[in-house]
């Protein structure tokens, strides 16, 4: 569904992501793991557009996107959730979510404000709500429900557990799993790694701009060198 | 009794027009982040070719005169979009100083454009049809035309406010108000987005011109007029506020028209000091809230200021020697132009110490070079003072005005700040301009002549030439002292800078004074050079001079004013030397065509093209 090639990215002269690749299939949920600084948030901002790649070629649904503009590429059917959540805080909860709507093209579920208050029933309480009135788990509910409100075939997830109480983090990998089961394709960056061992299939471990372990979520958990070395803090 | 209410609905009319003209601008940006300068020129456009329309149309039949208004409102929707495809979307990214100077050079053209298609004098609308009569208030006689215009305001503010609130556009709108790039990667097009916000901005602008056809004359001078009480209405609003730009209009319209009874003289003064007392209590306007620091993030780093290398302080000194010896070789004309380039450059340097340590971009910087010229043409008039004495008085009444309108400006930043500098400006000016018992009004000041020891032509320029060296020196030496770095560290992050320990607000207000006074000498030397001042010295054309002054030479060097004060000068009496007619045309292109091709100014470019550039030594860790 979604390949990536060969990706560098700068900022100015900083040499960010160094040939990072990557795939994620069909339904399958794909974790990106790091530490801070390490290049998870510039690879899924790359893949988007919102950093444009200097170089390296990625493909979505067998479309090349690598270069094109952000509206662009979340019309083709991939979906950015920030890891900063950017909702608008002037706006209310349901004209966060009209801001995300786009028409369904055919091949994914048709996400309504209704099916989405019933995957985030704390939002259903809270449609008339301005976002700068909206607590750090309710807001990232919100900033997803946005981003699936365009319909998309992929989710681009960037650390969907940051600053989250533990029991909204629990809820927040139900509904990863939940949105699995409906045949999302998720690619997420994490540094929670219990977190991405409750929800993904396969893991990427990135560290200074260089992917350096690619292998199913069991492998890692039994290869403690490789958490050693790249994860522990 | 009677009269309160009149002028309270004279205000009301007058409260409309000028509410058309800041929502638009207030809504361009709200989205774009531009101040658009030619919003005014919009509003002139508006007038004019709704006057054509109205004409041709036949204004006695209610088709003829409202179709004119509407379909001009319309055409000139359409200048605004043909203006925001050709040039502002190449410049979205550029710092804002640039947009608006860039918007400037349109003013500039428009100017121009509306003298040859329409010719100078002033051409007298129709009245509108169905809307002629009078009714009687109490006795008195009040033009319905005027009702008509009170009971507009409201129903565009609440049309506003239904297509923003109640619509999918206006969402997203709004959304893109808060966090654009977002509002893209959800897949929407910006560009569209962006265009059409333009398209109905300057739709406002046009009618708002057009409905002003029955009320006054239209004239070439409505654009710059109008545009600073817009930004005034804008500012007092908050920007990007529609309710608050209609609060404002209300406000200030109605001051306007009591003003006018009570006093006549001063009614622009008045019309700033609301603002200025709206600042003191709120800062970002009636309606208005604090810029976000994500959007500040997106606006491009500021350079940074290298001292100068061996090289360049070996060429300094070589222009200085040469500086020193021609006029052994140049005629007088030579010499006078000369002379009048050593001020400018001491004028364009005191604004750069503001502008580029400091990142406090004034837009009226004029009107401390015109206060200064003011303060010497005044002591020799009324005073007689000698010259020497003069040259005292100029910078002293440069920076008290510094020290008043600096402590409200510092309180602001970027385009805030700018507009606010441009609206203290206009206060000045409009003091020269109406206070004629003081100032001599639109005549001016004659008769300030140089001591006689200095009066032949070479011993003045020999004066202005040590003076102003020496001041520039001295503002390069502040520039590299510990007051600059820590002006520098408030300007690249001011919260950092007050965590240290450093009084930010101090600081910047200090600079603003010491760049007022700077001015301040540059005037009064050149109200002697003149021998003569006006207040032109003061206007908008004169500060963006300077801007164009210090943009061209770049801001990140500090020999860069002194380049673009010698590539300004020069530009600048080809041009009127060249082609007399049209100059504001060709300059108003060449500023775009600067803006567009030389983003980082002419010596940073020269400074790229040898590879100094700004991005070398950026660590990986500040832009992520």
């Amino acid at each position: 569904m979604l390949k990536v090639e060969g990706l560098h990215t700068y900022y100015g002269r900083a040499h960010i992501l160094a040939d990072v690749g990557l795939e994620v299939a069909q339904g399958e949920v794909v974790v990106l793991l790091g530490r801070n600084g390490a290049g998870k948030s510039t690879t899924l901002k790359s893949i988007i557009g919102l950093v444009p790649p200097a170089e390296g070629r990625i493909s979505f649904r067998g479309t090349s996107i690598a270069g094109r503009q952000p509206y662009e590429i979340a019309r083709l059917g991939l979906g950015y959730v920030p890891e900063e959540r950017r909702i608008f805080t002037e706006l209310t909860v349901d004209e966060n979510l009209e801001v995300g709507r786009r028409s369904a093209n055919g091949t994914t579920p048709v996400w309504t404000p209704d099916r989405l208050f019933v995957l985030f029933p704390n939002l259903a309480r809270m449609r008339e709500r301005a976002g700068s009135q909206m607590s750090g788990g309710e807001q990232q509910m919100l900033t997803i429900a946005r981003t699936l409100m365009g319909n998309p075939a992929c989710l681009l997830l960037d650390e969907p557990s940051e600053g989250l109480a533990p029991v909204i983090v629990e809820q927040m990998a139900d509904t990863i799993l939940e949105l699995k089961r409906e045949g999302m394709t998720v690619l997420l960056s994490e540094q929670n790694l219990r977190f991405a061992h409750a929800v993904a299939d396969r893991a990427l471990i990135i560290e200074k701009g260089r992917i350096r372990f690619a292998g199913t979520m069991a492998e890692l958990m039994a290869n403690e060198a490789v958490r050693t070395q790249y994860l522990r803090l | 009794m009677d009269l309160i209410l009149i002028q309270t609905l004279n205000g009301l009319a007058s409260a409309s027009s000028l509410f058309l003209v800041a929502s638009g601008l207030s809504i361009i940006f709200g989205v774009t982040r531009v101040v658009n300068f030619a919003h005014g020129s919009f509003y002139m456009l508006g007038a004019y070719i709704a006057w054509s329309l109205v004409s041709r149309f036949g204004s006695a039949s209610a088709l003829g005169f409202w179709g004119g208004v509407l379909l001009a409102a319309l055409l000139v929707g359409l200048v605004g979009l043909l203006i925001e495809i050709a040039l502002l979307r190449r410049i979205y990214q550029a710092p804002e100083l640039f947009q608006l100077l860039a918007t400037f050079g349109v003013v500039l053209m428009v100017q121009d454009v509306a003298l040859a298609s329409w010719g100078p004098q002033d051409l007298l609308g129709p009245r509108a049809p169905g809307l002629r009569s009078f009714v009687s208030i109490f006795g008195n006689r009040f033009p319905t035309y005027e009702l008509f215009l009170i009971v507009l305001g409201p129903i565009v503010l609440g049309a506003l406010w239904l297509l923003f609130n109640k619509t999918r556009w206006g969402t997203l709108v709004r959304a893109a108000t808060l966090d654009r790039e977002m509002v893209g990667a959800l897949g929407v097009n910006q560009r569209l987005l962006f265009t059409s916000v333009f398209f109905l901005g300057s739709c406002l602008a046009g009618l708002g011109g057009a409905l002003q056809l029955p009320r006054e004359a239209v004239n070439l001078h409505m654009d710059l007029s109008i545009i600073a009480e817009a930004f005034v209405v804008v500012v007092v609003g908050g920007l990007g506020s529609v309710t608050g730009a209609y609060l404002a209009a209300v406000l200030i319209g109605v001051m306007h028209a009591f003003g006018i009874l009570i006093f006549p003289k001063i009614t622009l003064v008045l019309v700033f000091l609301i603002m200025a007392v709206v600042l003191i209590v709120r800062p970002h306007g009636l309606m208005g809230r604090k810029p976000s620091l994500v959007q500040q993030g997106a606006t491009m780093r500021e350079p940074l200021l290298s001292p100068a290398t061996r090289e360049i302080k070996l060429l300094g000194a070589a222009a200085l020697a040469v500086l020193a010896i021609a006029p052994l070789l140049l005629g007088n004309y030579g010499v006078s132009l000369l002379t009048e380039l050593v001020i400018l450059t001491l004028f364009a340097a005191s604004l750069h110490f503001m502008m580029g340590p400091g990142g406090l971009a004034s837009f009226g910087h004029a009107a401390y070079f015109g206060l200064g010229a003011y303060g010497a043409a005044l002591a020799a008039k009324w005073l007689a003072a000698p010259m020497a004495a003069g040259l005292l008085f100029a910078p002293f009444l440069a920076g008290l005005a510094g020290v008043v309108f600096g402590w409200f400006c510092v309180r602001l930043s970027g385009v805030y700040l700018a507009m606010l500098t441009l609206a203290f400006a206009q206060i000045a000016w409009s003091v020269a301009f109406q206070w004629v018992e003081l100032t001599g009004g639109d005549n001016g000041i004659l008769g300030v002549w140089p001591a006689p020891w200095a009066a032949g032509k070479t011993t003045y320029y020999y004066l202005a030439l040590v003076l102003c060296t020496a001041l520039v020196l001295a503002l390069r030496v502040a520039i590299f002292s510990p007051f600059g770095y820590a002006l520098r560290a408030g300007r690249d992050s001011p919260v950092r800078a007050e965590a240290i320990g450093l009084n930010v607000t101090r600081i910047n207000w200090l600079a603003f004074i010491i760049a007022a006074i700077a001015a301040g000498i540059a005037g009064g030397l050149y109200a002697y050079f003149k021998g003569s001042v006006f207040p032109t010295y003061m206007a908008i054309s004169k500060s963006v001079d300077a801007l164009l002054m210090v943009l061209l030479g770049g801001v990140q060097t500090v020999s860069g004013p002194i380049v673009g004060a010698f590539a300004f000068a020069w530009l600048q009496d080809w041009l009127v030397r060249g082609i007399a007619e049209y100059w504001r045309l060709v300059l108003g292109s060449a500023i775009v065509v600067l803006v567009l091709a030389f983003p980082q100014g002419l010596v940073g470019t020269a400074l790229r093209w040898r590879g100094r550039s700004q991005d070398d030594d950026v660590p990986a860790e500040a832009v992520r």
